[in-house]
């Protein structure tokens, strides 16, 4: 719980009410939240937890009713909603799936979220769904493809998505930019607003051999809408370099932390979503591990609280 | 590179890592190449195994995702909504030849299928006594009466007791007490939140399959009892009615049959 009567000897801190305000648009509250999952929605509705906002992936929602219908909807009187896609494929090279679109707007309207977000990635190939975010070269011809989509995915939804930087494995001769670059440049064409997901920032970063600080540096942070946070699983190449993958199986890493607070540094407290879709703990250990996010948040500059950030720690 | 290329190869762990690719180290992408396909891979058996708990218990969870890798690679998702998943995987299991010690397996699978079904389905107000009796009061030909299911409602016709097989792996009953050998028919239903499974007297399987095709009450009453002489309709339509399987009864002129 993020109120002060249930952690009592601590700082004060701002101040979240235990059943925050509900947004219809415009953006989510500059807290924490976490991921809404079916094994939590009963204990969400009876021990309501003092929580910036639930985040859902919007597939998930895709049915014509039952449980998810009902619990999303009693849950969402009471607190803002990020609706996450993971299946509009913006990074396709054929064309953006007007049926998909529709069907995101119908969840739109009927759960009114304080934010629609998808990823730079593809995830459908013909009529094959794979059910994984695959990378996209970082070329003019795919930069002028995604920013078409990003567009036509803002008017048809009527409202400012935001663009999360995504995890990869590997890269493309084809790539004549580098990722910051190529993100800043369809934010700056379409108007459109960085998710910026810090572990897959760390996770890319180490898996690339980049300087995760300077990939940061290069973002446009002011379009900044929502941040996420997740655990990843190491992992090696062929040549022994360090490979994380992307699992959101695990609490967040001691790294990410360190990378987090470095960029509220900069962004000041944002909306922070803690990911988890694996090996999913209770729900208060997910708001325990939230509430670390509303701490630094709270103190930015405070890097002995997680250390410096240095990508290979 | 085209995606299609890149597609075609997340699937089929035998093709060599399409050109294009790079690692910063200059290392063989083949290696990197291999976390897209476990993903791809994994995540899709994770959720084969997500709608079919039982399946997986009554092979153990290596035989099971062995099994469910060979499915995913030959039925990857025509769908990006995920609850859809698996209409096939049924009638694979019944083709798949490692499996067929365990005849049932596939109609286990069914059954599974149809909870999920039924968990996802449109909701509806179930039809109560009163409103039966309004309807049944509107029309002087009871016979024809058309009596609609509930949209989550499915029926699964088996060879196998799949229905208590399957109560048993909820630790509804004890296993070793299951004769997998008799026959039994399931109907599933969420007229709530949650998703029932019962056991079906004989007949009703025919007589629900019937009314689902928009056959009136009495020519789905005489195909029930041409299935089943001892076929007891007001029980039946009791037990459908008590489990909210029905929600609308009507007179159609046009629609009876």
């Amino acid at each position: 719980m993020l109120t002060p009567s249930t952690l009592p000897g601590q700082r004060a801190r701002r101040a979240v009410p235990a059943v925050p305000k509900v947004c219809t648009g415009g953006g989510l509250p500059a807290h924490p939240g976490v991921g809404l999952k079916p094994e939590h929605f009963r204990d969400v509705l009876e021990t309501r937890p003092g929580i910036g906002f639930f985040e859902v992936h919007a597939e998930n929602y895709m049915v014509d009713g039952g449980p998810f219908h009902h619990f999303l909807g009693r849950i969402r009187e009471h607190y803002p909603l990020s609706l996450h896609g993971v299946g509009l494929c913006i990074g396709t090279e054929g064309y953006l799936d007007e049926a998909h679109l529709d069907r995101l707007d119908v969840l739109i309207k009927r759960y009114q979220p304080a934010s629609f977000s998808e990823h730079l990635a593809w995830s459908s190939h013909g009529e094959v769904f794979f059910n994984d975010l695959l990378p996209v070269p970082y070329d003019r011809a795919t930069l002028d493809r995604v920013c078409d989509h990003v567009d036509r995915v803002q008017e048809r939804l009527q409202q400012q998505m935001l663009l999360e930087n995504p995890s990869t494995y590997l890269e493309f001769e084809a790539s004549t930019m580098d990722e910051a670059a190529f993100l800043s440049e369809v934010i700056r064409r379409t108007g459109c607003g960085l998710l910026l997901d810090v572990s897959n920032v760390h996770v890319s970063c180490v898996n690339h051999g980049r300087d995760a600080l300077a990939y940061i540096s290069s973002l446009p942070l002011d379009a900044v809408g929502e941040i996420h946070l997740a655990g990843f699983a190491p992992d090696h190449d062929a040549a022994g370099a360090p490979l994380l993958i992307d699992s959101h199986g695990t609490p967040v890493d001691e790294a990410v932390w360190g990378l987090y607070s470095a960029v509220l540094a900069r962004t000041g407290p944002t909306p922070t979503l803690l990911e988890r879709d694996n090996d999913v703990p209770s729900l208060a250990t997910l708001i325990a591990e939230a509430q670390r996010a509303e701490d630094l948040m709270l103190t930015p500059a405070e890097p002995k609280r997680c250390g410096t950030y240095r990508s290979c720690s | 590179m085209s995606q299609a290329l890149f597609a075609a190869a997340l699937l089929a762990p035998d093709l060599p890592c399409p050109a294009g690719l790079r690692a910063w180290n200059g290392s063989d992408p083949t290696g990197r190449l291999a976390v897209y396909r476990n993903n791809v891979v994994s995540s899709l058996i994770d959720a084969v195994a997500h709608t079919f708990p039982v399946t997986q218990e009554l092979v153990g969870e290596e035989f099971f995702r062995a099994m469910a890798s060979v499915f995913v690679r030959r039925h990857p998702p025509r769908s990006r909504v995920l609850a859809h998943y698996g209409a096939e995987f049924a009638d694979f299991v019944d083709g798949f030849e490692p499996a067929q010690s365990v005849p049932y397996l596939a109609d286990v699978a069914r059954l599974e299928r149809a909870r999920v079904l039924a968990y996802h389905a449109a909701d509806a107000a179930p039809l109560t006594a009163e409103m039966l009796g309004v309807a049944m009061s509107s029309g002087d030909e009871l016979g024809a009466l058309q009596l609609v299911c509930h949209p989550s409602t499915s029926v699964v016709v088996s060879e196998y007791a799949v229905v208590s097989l399957w109560a048993a792996h909820q630790g509804r009953s004890d296993l070793s007490a299951v004769d997998p050998a008799l026959p039994e028919a399931a109907l599933v239903v969420r007229p709530g939140l949650d998703v029932l499974v019962l056991s079906l007297p004989p007949g009703a399987a025919r007589f629900v399959i019937a009314l689902q095709a928009g056959v009136g009450l009495a020519n789905a009453a005489a195909l029930a009892a041409r299935e089943a002489t001892d076929f007891d309709l007001p029980s039946v339509l009791a037990l459908l009615m008590a489990h909210g399987a029905l929600i609308t009864a009507q007179f159609s002129g046009s629609l009876s049959r």
